[in-house]
């Protein structure tokens, strides 16, 4: 098996346009060249996580379309009285606001990452986690509210009953997704910092070589977060 | 069946290889940063001004595909992977547009029959 390892030490140039994709899927070895394993996996995940919440939106838009009662107003629903105004949506507008910042410190993260610069790496990782933990608070003191105005599973005070479903589902599946990740990236910082990957120090549980590649990769899936944040944002709190 | 056995052997030397990959410098990030914070800006204010109608709807997912765009391309550097990466996650995520067509049809057909037997007196 191991006479045969010195084949592939480069990569081959990529083909333009669709010869080049032709060319990558039919070369009876790895299809996606210039991306780690790791990567090429947390995609996939990430497509199946697509088409989850692409479901759950589904659901929401067929509950919506076929009820005859009234669906309440969410302009109105997650209005905040600040200064003895009411301000129309302004607690989902801080909490877009909080998880675009995160996004832009992981990206930021990824990149002094590949620069294997240990120490702002995890300062922007740990700043990344903060924000989304923020996000999360919001998000409970937003569940807490409505509760307490009586917005249930199965009926609220304002008009259709599939909108406490809905929402409670969607937000939960996406707040539980932000969790994950908020651990997650606690975990890789506490690594990043450790100089794990300078070293290459095994993982406790793959036990494979830790690279700087896996902060690109937790990258994506936080960045995934987000973008489902924007499908929500559009779908659930503006239409 | 030879060829099953020497796929094994290299991924040890083209992954450390690629410990260099998506190195991008730090001003695109900032910019596209910038963009998203303006673009979460309008969609709000979409709200705020309450806009209805076509015009809500369009600039709403206007917007919405413009920001998911721009994270899908940047962030998460869809931009500079080879086509076959992009084709295999990009993709497949257009069926659920089927998926919308179909439960469109099927909501109104449910919405019409529910008029139908409890629209009466309302």
């Amino acid at each position: 098996m191991s006479h045969s390892a010195v084949a592939d030490t480069n990569v081959p140039h990529a083909h333009h346009g669709w010869s080049g994709l032709v060319h990558d899927w039919s070369t009876d070895q790895k299809a996606f060249k210039n991306v780690p394993w790791g990567k090429a996996m947390m995609w996939i995940f990430l497509l199946s996580d697509t088409f989850i919440f692409g479901c759950f939106l589904l659901s929401y838009m067929t509950v919506r379309m076929s009820t005859l009662d009234q669906w309440p107003n969410p302009s109105k629903v997650f209005a905040l009285h600040i200064g003895g105004q009411e301000i129309p949506l302004i607690l989902i507008a801080i909490m877009t606001f909080v998880l675009i910042s995160s996004s832009g410190t992981m990206a930021l993260a990824v990149k002094y990452g590949y620069q294997k610069d240990r120490v702002k790496t995890a300062i922007l990782m740990i700043l990344t986690a903060i924000l989304g933990a923020t996000f999360v608070g919001m998000q409970a003191f937003e569940w807490t509210k409505l509760i307490m105005e009586g917005v249930r599973p199965w009926g609220n005070p304002w008009g259709a009953p599939q909108f406490g479903s809905t929402f409670f589902m969607i937000t939960g599946f996406h707040g539980t997704h932000v969790t994950i990740g908020v651990i997650f990236l606690f975990i890789m910082a506490r690594k990043v910092l450790r100089g794990d990957f300078d070293v290459e120090r095994k993982g406790f549980f793959t036990s494979r070589k830790g690279r700087y590649e896996i902060v690109e990769t937790t990258g994506l899936y936080w960045h995934f977060v987000d973008l489902v944040w924007v499908f929500i944002f559009a779908f659930f709190y503006l239409w | 069946m030879a060829h099953a056995e020497t796929q094994q052997a290299p991924v040890h030397h083209a992954q450390s290889h690629h410990a260099q990959g998506q190195q991008h410098p730090i001003g695109i990030y900032l910019w596209i940063w910038g963009l998203l914070f303006v673009l979460s800006f309008f969609s709000y204010l979409v709200d705020y001004f309450h806009l209805h109608g076509m015009l809500r709807w369009s600039l709403i997912l206007l917007f919405m595909i413009l920001k998911a765009g721009l994270i899908v391309a940047v962030f998460m550097h869809m931009a500079w992977e080879r086509l076959a990466l992009i084709y295999a996650i990009l993709v497949p995520p257009v069926l659920l547009l089927v998926f919308v067509a179909l439960m469109t049809l099927e909501s109104d057909y449910t919405f019409l029959i529910r008029e139908e037997f409890f629209g009466i007196g309302r």
